[in-house]
């Protein structure tokens, strides 16, 4: 029998995904550890290709058939017993009530995951005749009253409309409608704003706030903006080429940073009141292609701080704090010395 | 993939401590990546249809197949209209290479002789088994122009005093084999030629939609709605049946590809008119308007080169349509005639049941139209998925 | 021969680029527009950026395409200070522009769709050199210079565009629009694409080329920190219009029109400390009207009042001091108290 920490309602343990193409092996996700405490919220967080979505779909086993995963997933059920959702067979009763009620996902972008031949009301209300055996009748009701949650207008009259009659920004709340329509226990948010203007964003990201308030969601957030997590989530996990790098609580990741990337990425970030003329610091090179990992640290080759154990060591998961994991050879005796001091 | 550190990257932020030589990420690269960077894009697409197997056989059967046409009067052992004298509707022979006397590393075939049936009149052929009648290679019979150039009469196989029929003969005593061969030279190249006249028109007409828009547009894109709402095969007989009966026959097969390419092109049209209406407005296109490049050679080297790869994935993917449509025509007696030899006009002779059931064998015609219906869809199967080589 | 200030080398003058709607099956007919940008006026001076600023489908790229005559302007002046003297650019010929191309380029937004991927790096580069005679050493040489000054090896030239990351990529972009040595540079969302780490990397350079080379930017993007790094003055854009226009540190410190002032809350700051509270402003951009009416921006208007819905506010100036910009195009301009950043 599978154990999990007291509290968590979700643990990925060593979770590797791999892709099969023609070309090659794409070395997704590489080794990935989180946990999701129950109510609260974690950030995931990395630039473009790093695995956040990969990481995410495997939760809901989204993935296409030539995806390879192995590792744990690890989900709480409200009795309490613990399944492992990676063990579950694909497309199976399981994973589907697990997708229907438990696990609730907004996408990128709405338009790829509402159907653009069923009206709204048709999609917001499957789940809960389906799940939560309401009537026609009262699935209506509720689906106005969500539409109307997140700020719909004239939600009696938008519910029979088709997305393609929603403008970007409400069909990103009809989505959020749709997650809450299961009475989901885990919402898992993937870039819900990367493509929304900045003020839209701000209206997104406030509703996702009330909502997960609201309703006691535990919440993954995935994002490439550090700015976004800050203000929106308990947890933050950076990760780099598919693998968590560095994490912790939000406080502490900001104001404590450990792995050379964590730090770059931070300097990196335009700041409001930045000065004319400044010279943003950047990270040298690009990100490596996921085809071909270089051994050792992945993050070594545009590190600062290199050393010659980076070129073949993996790093080891180290905790620098009471929360706090870095993955970086920088701090290999610092475990010692964090058990020392506590 | 890349992170070779510039000089400028490096000054610009923290200094980089050197690293040890073999930590270079960007001297380590390897051989295969690096060659990737410099491939052109015919060169990605090759390395991609390389892994279409079944194109590549399709690919390698279609080669094999023109080689044959080209090389027709050589490879067959007669002429197309050599009429044999007392072997009508001699069935397929058999090539062998040993009977009840043994192997013979040479392979042979039986002479074969005529008997009616007197109670049903029908005829007979007979094996004579008593006699072996060596099938020779290089062997000289009756004259043709090679490649339409050299006068030569050395045909590939024939057996000396006797006949070889390896698909039997028709009606009027023609050997099928040669006449397959000589066949596959008319109706295998009339899909290249009408194609080749469609890409013509559908470039010019779909570029210029395409490229000037507005109401020169308009009217190109009212002129396709219309041709393609005719429907297909009563147009071609109208239009085959208003060919001038007296013409040549290579005037009716001029006739019928112009035929097939004025319907053909349509789709071509559209296809490209799309591919420029998006590419005009492609980043890149008005980048090189502004970096002051004429509006010819932006069309040669930006328009052009960016869908060239599709259209030919397409235009192998239309050949087959056109074969058939020259089978459907000759077959239906419109198109091609006598004595001029295509698949179809073979296939029309097996048109009667009576005859089909009494020789099956001249069906060996459709078979090849299959094969090469076939082979050609494969293989633009495998071009459609090469094409556009730096897509996901 | 049109004036303009000595210092000035782009004034852009009351632009306007409308495009028709048709319908119609055989005769197509005009039955409305799409005002994309409507009345424009700037102007910028010699080795100073001025920063374009607003959320997707105001205009911003319909302004940059217009001043470089990539698309013809329905309505307005674009005079452009070129080494033999002032041009119209809205009303020159084919000659003409291809001339003062030389001095005015472009860098493009998307690092993919901007590059063709059939051509080697070198031939990218050299299309300006090669449309303006230059002989096949000469092009050689230029663009290896090229390559060295964004940054990039020269041994490169031979590659493809898909052996380079978006970064790179956005290099070469740069490279090509320096190659005939420009004195204005319009960059349309030049760093919008790439990744954090990335992006400040191509903002130095930006930076640094214009130190180096004294060059004059007129600098798009949607995201105002990074504008606060590069620009010396910015003009916000709502549905086609220019809301308010002033000194980079005025504009950030005391906007003066509600919607620069919503822009503004509305980026989560990288600071988990800082109170984000995204005064969340009401509706979402809608695509330009087809008629004005009053303020384009009364309907999410928090202050809105009588006069917004009724008459179209005139950019004007409210500034005291003649060396000081701002200009703002609200009719309560004098009287909100509006937050900025520090
Ligand atoms: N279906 C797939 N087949 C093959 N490779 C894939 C597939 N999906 C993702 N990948 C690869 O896996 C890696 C991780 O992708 P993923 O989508 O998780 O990145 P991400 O962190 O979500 O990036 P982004 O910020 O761009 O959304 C990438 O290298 C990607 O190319
Ligand atoms: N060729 C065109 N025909 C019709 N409408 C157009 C055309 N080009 C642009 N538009 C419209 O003009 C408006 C302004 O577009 P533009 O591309 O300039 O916006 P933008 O500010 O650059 O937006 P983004 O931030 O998304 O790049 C949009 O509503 C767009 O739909
Ligand atoms: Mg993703
Ligand atoms: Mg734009």
């Amino acid at each position: 029998m599978d154990t999990m920490t007291e509290g968590n309602i979700l643990e990925v343990r060593d979770l590797t995904v791999r892709f099969m193409m023609n070309e090659g092996t794409v070395h997704a996700v590489n080794g990935v550890t989180f946990s999701l405490p129950e109510g609260k919220s974690i950030g995931i967080v990395g630039e473009s290709g790093c695995g956040k979505t990969v990481s995410a779909y495997s939760v809901t086993q989204l993935l296409p058939k030539t995806a390879r995963v192995s590792g744990q997933i690890l989900f709480r059920e409200k009795e309490g017993t613990i399944t492992d959702i990676a063990k579950l067979p694909v497309d199976g009763k399981e994973i589907r009530r697990i997708r229907g009620q438990e696990i609730s996902m907004i996408f990128q972008e709405p338009m790829s995951s509402l159907s653009p031949v069923h009206t709204v009301f048709n999609q917001l209300a499957e789940a809960m005749i389906l799940f939560q055996g309401m009537t026609k009748k009262q699935a209506r009701e509720r689906c106005v009253e969500l539409l109307k949650l997140v700020g719909i207008e004239n939600a009696e009259r938008r519910v029979d409309e088709y997305p393609f009659q929603f403008s970007g920004g409400m069909r990103q709340r009809a989505m959020i409608a749709m997650a809450l329509a299961r009475n989901p226990r885990i919402l898992i948010a993937d870039e819900p704003t990367t493509a929304l203007d900045v003020t839209l964003q701000a209206q997104v990201l406030s509703l996702i706030q009330e909502m997960q308030d609201e309703f006691k969601l535990s919440m993954i957030l995935i994002t490439h903006a550090l700015g976004v997590v800050a203000h929106m989530v308990d947890y933050i996990h950076i990760m780099y080429l598919g693998r968590v790098v560095e994490s912790g609580p939000t406080l502490e990741i900001f104001e404590n940073p450990k792995h050379p990337y964590t730090r770059g990425l931070l300097n990196s970030i335009p700041k409001l009141h930045g000065k004319r003329g400044q010279r943003v610091s950047s990270i040298p090179g690009a990100v490596p292609s996921a085809y071909s990992l270089p051994e050792g640290c992945v993050f070594r080759a545009r590190c600062s701080e290199r050393r010659s154990a980076c070129m073949y060591e993996i790093p080891r998961r180290i905790q620098v704090g009471s929360e706090h994991y870095v993955s970086c050879c920088l701090y290999d005796g610092e475990e010692d010395q964090y058990a020392a001091n506590a | 993939m890349d992170q070779g550190l510039s000089s400028q990257q490096a000054t610009q932020n923290v200094p980089l401590p050197k690293p040890p030589s073999a930590d270079d990420d960007s001297t380590a690269l390897g051989k295969t990546e690096e060659k990737v960077f410099y491939a052109t894009q015919w060169q990605l697409m090759w390395w991609k249809f390389r892994k279409h197997k079944v194109a590549m056989v399709s690919a390698v059967v279609i080669i094999f197949m023109y080689i044959c046409a080209i090389f027709a009067p050589f490879i067959a052992p007669y002429a197309p209209t050599e009429r044999h004298r007392g072997f009508l509707y001699v069935p397929p022979q058999k090539v062998r290479f040993w009977d009840e006397n043994g192997f013979s590393l040479r392979p042979f075939v039986y002479p074969i002789e005529q008997e009616i049936d007197i109670m049903t009149m029908q005829r007979k052929y007979i094996e004579d088994t008593s006699k072996r009648l060596p099938v020779k290679f290089f062997v000289r019979g009756s004259s043709y122009k090679l490649l339409g150039l050299f006068e030569c009469d050395i045909h590939l196989f024939g057996v000396e005093d006797g006949k070889v029929f390896l698909f039997g003969t028709d009606n009027m005593g023609r050997d099928l084999f040669t006449r397959v061969l000589y066949g596959a030279q008319i109706s295998m190249s009339i899909g290249l030629v009408g194609v080749f006249l469609s890409l013509l028109l559908g470039l010019v007409f779909g570029g210029i939609s395409g490229y000037y828009g507005g109401a020169v547009d308009n009217a190109i894109q009212r002129i396709i709605e219309v041709l393609r709402s005719f429907p297909t095969i009563p147009l071609w007989m109208a239009l085959g049946a208003a060919l001038p009966p007296e013409l040549s026959p290579v005037g009716v097969y001029m006739g019928i590809t112009i035929i097939l390419s004025l319907i053909g092109w349509t789709a071509l049209g559209r296809q490209v008119r799309g591919k420029v209406l998006a590419l005009k407005n492609e980043d890149f296109v008005i980048a090189a308007r502004l970096a002051g490049t004429s509006e010819p050679r932006i069309i040669m080297t930006h328009l052009i080169p960016s869908f060239m790869s599709h259209i030919i994935a397409s235009l192998t993917l239309s050949i087959p349509s056109m074969i058939l449509a020259e089978t459907s025509l000759s077959f239906l007696g419109i198109g091609l005639r006598p004595p001029v030899v295509s698949w179809g006009v073979m296939l029309q002779q097996a048109q009667n049941v009576n005859t089909l059931m009494m020789a099956p064998w001249l069906l060996i015609p459709g078979v090849f139209v299959v094969v090469y219906v076939l082979a050609f869809n494969f293989l633009g199967d495998g071009l459609r998925d090469a094409a556009d080589p730096y897509g996901v | 021969m049109p004036q303009m200030p000595e210092d000035t080398v782009l004034q852009v003058t009351n632009l306007k680029k409308y495009f028709p709607i048709e319908s119609g099956f055989l005769r197509r007919k005009v039955v409305g527009n799409v005002r994309a940008v409507d009345g424009v006026s700037f102007y910028i001076k010699k080795g100073r950026t001025l920063g374009l600023v607003g959320e997707s489908g105001c205009g911003k790229t319909t302004v940059a395409r217009t001043i470089l005559r990539a698309i013809d302007p329905t309505e307005g002046s674009i005079l452009f200070r070129t080494r033999d003297g002032i041009v119209d650019m809205a009303t020159l010929d084919n000659e003409g522009l291809k001339k003062a191309r030389t001095e005015i380029q472009m860098v493009f937004q998307d690092p993919y769709s901007s590059l063709n991927p059939r051509m080697p790096i070198m031939d990218i580069i050299a299309e300006p050199l090669r449309a303006h005679g230059y002989s096949r050493k000469d092009q050689e040489e230029r663009v290896k210079e090229l390559l060295e000054l964004v940054g990039l090896r020269a041994e490169y030239a031979r590659r493809y565009p898909h052996s380079f990351s978006g970064g790179q990529r956005q290099r070469i972009g740069i490279a090509r629009a320096l190659a005939l040595n420009p004195s204005v540079v319009v960059a349309d969302e030049p760093v919008s694409a790439l990744d954090v780490s990335v992006q400040a990397q191509v903002l130095n350079l930006l930076l640094d080329l214009q130190e180096q080379m004294g060059l004059t930017y007129l600098f798009i993007s949607h995201d105002l920190s990074v504008v606060r790094y590069l620009c010396d003055r910015v003009a916000v854009m709502y549905l086609g219009r220019i809301v308010e226009l002033a000194d980079v540190d005025i504009l950030y410190g005391q906007p003066r029109h509600p919607y620069t002032s919503t822009l503004l809350s509305s980026v989560p700051d990288a600071d988990p400390r800082s109170a984000w509270h995204a005064k969340a402003i009401k509706g979402e951009i809608t695509g330009p009207p087809r008629e004005v009416r009053g303020c384009a921006f009364a309907p999410r208007c928090p202050y809105a009042v009588g006069i917004c819905k009724s008459t179209a506010p005139e950019l004007r100036s409210i500034s005291t001091d003649e060396s000081v910009t701002h200009e703002v195009a609200c009719h309560l301009a004098e009287e909100l108290e509006l937050e900025g950043v520090s």
